[in-house]
């Protein structure tokens, strides 16, 4: 990756939908070159894939979410690696880290309601081996997603349609 | 009755676009590229620092200077950045935005009657300032062919044994254009031969995409005789605070100090406060704005000229400056029909002197949706003045 394909990756990381016309006007190279370059980008699993961030306080299926924090014994040769990918595969689980501190493993937990979540963790998460641990906060009310604030949209102060 | 305004007043000019505000009062979904200033919110950090000095009650007056913490910050970084060396002291005063700074740095040089040199085109302020301060101020002309850089000869053209100094403005508003080191050296060669004082406005400086900026005073030994006003609106996205500086050495300082005391004693508190912050802090958040704003002048730049506006690539400032020559419109009328066809706002360029006729300030301080589209809108437009004209070629060629 050279400094273009990092100005790229920020700008559509930032909003995937600027046309490619956009694109090759800011970072002055030809169309096709910048629809090449995010192609590139895609097979080298850099862009892995364009999604929309969502306010789901704003619609009407807002669902649940919860962080679990879990303590793990890590296993001979694999580490946490092992649990943590089958902790990923399943479609309830939209984040997986490693972390440093109490816990070793953050977990973001989505579904239809409470008693779902709760399911789920008690049916599928907690009973895994080598899982000593686990604490589920459930999400009362998020401010910031994805580096996209989601707060009542701040006034931001009139401009004059003109000055010097 | 008799006339209470004074001459002084009456010979000033009115704001030079008045008539296009009066007009946008009236219409809807206008987009405007009119606006010299940040479309950011200053970055949180200095706003949350100045929400806890308020907190703390740090609402007094400051020292006339600034707050010596403040003054402390922009001379060392003055000294990192460029190895200029001021004593923050005696040599530095914070002042309520570049404007103070240019009325108090004009009126502590200028005697009634000394001729100003004014490079133009140049902000509205600077003649002005100069007739309220008793002196003449005389325009410079920065042309297109020199991509709007001052000429020493042009310069040299205009000095006369009344010249007392000289008003710059790299990176520029509104051309968008920015002096070399070397560029620089040759303005300085003048000043120095003819002893006059620079005033030198840098308050783009940071915004400048294709090099590091050039502060005046580290030129030859213009140190000696320039006053430099900087601020924190621009770069920092802190136009509402009111906060900027002057640097000067210390003769200059103590006069401008003086009537800076009497007009408006101290800069404001909270801005002073909020500016220190941003500088200790927010390096990355103005760092960001500038790329954006690199960004945001390929993207016009490309869309005015695909529209047919030639526009030389300003290499800073926020402002793009496209010719209207070839539409048949002069800039009043081309900015006016602009607005009233396509909703799109811009500054005409003679507003800002003679020498920006026929072309126009388009600030890409806005963001990158509102620029695209008014970048669509301008190119509809000027594709429209051309089907105008296009009957009567036909008709020619059909005659033929």
């Amino acid at each position: 990756m050279d400094e273009t394909d990092t100005t790229l990756v920020r700008l559509l990381e930032e909003n995937s939908r600027i046309p490619t016309v956009e694109l090759a006007a800011m970072l002055t190279l030809p169309a096709a070159e910048v629809e090449e370059r995010i192609r590139a980008l895609q097979a080298a699993g850099v862009i892995r894939r364009f999604t929309a961030i969502v306010d789901r306080a704003r619609t009407d299926h807002e669902g649940v979410a919860a962080i679990l924090e879990l303590k793990v014994s890590p296993e001979r040769d694999h580490g946490y690696d092992r649990l943590a990918e089958r902790i990923a595969r399943f479609d309830e689980v939209r984040s997986v880290r490693l972390i440093t501190g109490t816990y070793d493993l953050h977990v973001l937990v989505t579904g239809k309601d409470m008693q779902e979540i709760a399911r789920f963790v008690s049916e599928h998460i907690a009973p895994m081996e080598r899982i000593r641990e686990t604490a589920t906060h459930i999400i009362m009310k998020s401010y910031k997603e994805n580096g996209t604030l989601l707060l009542s949209r701040d006034a931001g102060g009139e401009r004059q349609p003109f000055s010097f | 009755m008799r006339d209470h305004v004074s001459r002084a007043a009456r010979a000033i000019p009115p704001s030079g676009i008045r008539r296009f505000f009066d007009l946008v009062q009236t219409m809807d979904g206008v987009i405007s590229l009119g606006v010299g200033e940040p479309d950011f919110s200053t970055p949180w950090k200095a706003i949350d620092a100045c929400m806890y000095a308020l907190e703390q009650g740090q609402t007094s007056y400051t020292s006339n200077r600034g707050m010596p913490a403040l003054r402390e910050r922009i001379t060392d970084d003055l000294a990192r950045d460029f190895g200029l060396s001021y004593d923050p002291e005696t040599e530095v005063i914070v002042t309520s935005g570049v404007s103070e700074g240019l009325d108090i740095a004009i009126r502590a040089v200028t005697d009634p009657g000394d001729e100003v040199l004014v490079a133009e085109p140049s902000y509205v302020s600077y003649s002005p300032c100069v007739t309220l301060a008793g002196g003449v101020p005389i325009a410079v002309p920065c042309i297109a062919r020199d991509r709007f850089r001052l000429d020493p000869d042009r310069l040299m053209e205009r000095v006369t044994p009344r010249s007392k100094a000289l008003v710059i403005n790299f990176p520029n508003n509104p051309t968008g254009a920015v002096m070399t080191a070397s560029d620089l050296k040759g303005i300085a060669d003048v000043v120095e031969d003819h002893d006059l004082v620079l005033l030198s406005d840098e308050v783009y400086g940071e915004l400048s995409y294709e090099a590091l900026h050039v502060p005046a005073a580290t030129i030859g030994a213009l140190r000696e005789r320039t006053i430099t006003l900087n601020g924190f609106s621009k770069a920092y996205a802190m136009t509402g605070w009111r906060v900027g500086y002057l640097c000067a050495p210390i003769e200059l300082a103590d006069a401008a100090l003086k009537i800076h005391q009497y007009v408006m004693l101290c800069a404001p508190h909270m801005g002073q406060v909020a500016a220190l912050a941003a500088l200790r802090s927010a390096q990355a958040e103005k760092q960001a704005m500038v790329e954006e704003y690199r960004l945001r002048r390929n993207l016009i730049v490309a869309g005015l000229n695909r529209a047919g506006l030639a526009c030389h690539v300003p290499e800073g400032a926020f402002y793009a400056f496209p010719s209207v020559e070839g539409t048949g419109l002069s800039d009043v009328e081309f900015a006016e029909r602009l607005l009233a066809e396509e909703h799109v706002a811009v500054v005409p360029g003679s507003v800002f002197g003679a020498g920006g006729a026929g072309h126009l300030r388009c600030a890409y301080a806005v963001s990158r949706e509102d620029l695209s589209e008014a970048v669509r809108r301008i190119e509809r437009f000027v594709a429209g003045l051309g089907e105008q004209a296009a009957p009567t070629l036909e008709t020619g060629q059909t005659a033929d």
